[in-house]
């Protein structure tokens, strides 16, 4: 999967999961302060992503993750 | 109508809310109750959460939860500009048994998935304060924010405890009620194995051939006031609570007391609560299940306290079916709407009347009521019997 097709994946599940519109989803929106998602939905989104990229993310891994980028390049370096 | 008041405040109805398969809103609902009865499980089939929620917020929010917060913001909204002091306004919304629908997904997903896909959101779904949690949230209100989860009483008996907060001067308005959504496939299986629910499907209060109830779910929301606060805004006042009882049978985790103690001793304290007496009651909004042991020992207790004839008694399971811990929520909008409108709705499904039971009981069509005090009964699974006492004003 190139990077594009990725980021569309993930796209679509950050837009179904936090109910935000499409343009919102950018490497640089912050969870907190742009896409209004407190810390149960970030754990929600992250099951999301587990289930459509077959990929598993540790708790521990989220520590840090503030932004759709950093939560993708996440997901990215498991693929 | 004045009452010695032993130093409480005065307390009123103010605003109404309703969500129910009889109707949503008052109008709908209070025109639904004069029938005809609805076939099989009484869902609540046009609600849409959409007026009261947003997507996110919906998806993240029980069916009861829905309903919980549609029913209370209604009765905000009947009610007008408060201007209540956020600190003396509380929240006391009961509920059977909470977000049982979300459990039940979230089983399946456990199942299926394993547990790293749970729901984040499983807890704050399911627990049984979720619908007074967010009402609290929604209206900015911290005060008291309390649930009451008494099985069928839950509903009434969170009306009996808003009633005393206001009364004892903690707050100044208490959004009370209750919700419940549990019409789910795991509930409708344990409560037909234990033989509560009719067989016929069929929901036919105090009649020879009644048997069972028929499952309901909905909600129901009062404000209640301060009669002081209400009048100075120039509040608009649909009755007055004179009064409120909880007691306990002690007896049996499903059946009632023999002969209806616990419901005998429930009305009892609630007349003398409000400071009058039987002779004073004018209509009786019934727990009127459909069960066969429920019907009897409630008609037994009001046969005992009231003599014959009884006051005008109905139940409105007959359409609403039995909607558990916001029944008596849903019977206490409809408890205050008869005072204010004047008309007590018929029993629906009642054709033959037990010839055991010799209650005065109102069919057919509604019957008028001429103003004075009514009284709501709830009756739940462990014994809990609450009843309310409301007026005229």
């Amino acid at each position: 999967m190139d990077n594009e097709a990725a980021f569309d994946k993930f796209k679509s599940c950050a837009v179904e999961v936090l109910q935000v519109p499409e343009e919102k989803i950018t490497p640089g929106a912050r969870f907190s302060d742009d896409l209004e998602a407190d810390s149960l939905e970030v754990v929600e989104l992250v099951m999301a992503l587990e289930e459509a990229f077959d990929i598993t993310v540790e708790e521990s891994e989220l520590e840090g993750v503030e932004t759709i980028g950093q939560a993708f390049d996440l997901v990215t370096s498991k693929l | 109508m004045q009452f010695e008041r032993r130093g409480r405040r005065r307390v009123v109805v103010t605003g109404l809310g309703i969500v129910s398969c009889a109707g949503i809103g008052l109008d709908a609902f209070f025109e639904g109750l004069n029938g005809p009865a609805p076939d099989g499980e009484r869902r609540v089939h046009d609600f849409d959460p959409s007026p009261w929620f947003d997507v996110k917020q919906a998806r993240r929010a029980d069916r009861f939860q829905q309903f919980s917060v549609a029913a209370a913001q209604m009765a905000l909204d009947d009610a007008g500009e408060l201007d209540a002091d956020p600190a003396r306004a509380g929240v006391v919304f009961g509920t059977g048994v909470g977000g049982l629908q979300t459990l039940e997904d979230q089983i399946q997903v456990l199942l299926e998935k394993g547990p790293r896909r749970v729901s984040p959101f499983l807890v704050p779904m399911l627990m049984a304060n979720a619908g007074a949690a967010a009402i609290s949230m929604r209206f900015g209100w911290r005060g008291p924010c309390e649930t009451i989860v008494t099985a069928c009483a839950a509903g009434t008996q969170s009306i009996g405890a808003a009633y005393r907060i206001v009364a004892s001067g903690r707050c100044d308005v208490v959004m009370s009620g209750g919700a419940e959504a549990a019409i789910t496939p795991v509930a409708l299986a344990a409560f037909r194995n234990m033989t509560a629910l009719s067989s016929s499907g069929e929901s036919r209060p105090f009649d020879r051939r009644r048997d069972g109830f028929v499952m309901g779910e909905g909600g129901g929301a009062l404000v209640l006031e301060d009669l002081e606060h209400a009048t100075r805004r120039g509040a608009r006042i649909y009755a007055e609570v004179l009064g409120a009882a909880s007691t306990a049978d002690a007896h049996h985790i499903t059946a009632p007391s023999p002969g209806g103690a616990g419901a005998l001793a429930c009305m009892e304290l609630a007349l003398e609560d409000a400071g009058i007496v039987a002779k004073d009651v004018r209509h009786i909004n019934a727990h009127g299940t459909s069960t066969p042991l429920n019907d009897l020992a409630e008609a037994e207790a009001v046969e005992k306290l009231f003599g014959s004839p009884t006051p005008p008694v109905t139940s409105l399971k007959g359409v609403t079916g039995h909607s558990l811990g916001a029944a008596g929520a849903i019977e206490g909008v409809a408890a205050a709407l008869t005072i204010d409108r004047g008309q007590i709705p018929p029993t629906a499904g009642l054709e033959d009347l037990d010839p055991e039971i010799h209650l005065d009981v109102v069919t057919g069509a509604p019957a008028a009521f001429e103003g004075g005090v009514v009284l709501s009964n709830s009756f739940g699974f462990g014994g809990h019997n609450g009843t309310i006492v409301l007026s005229s004003i």
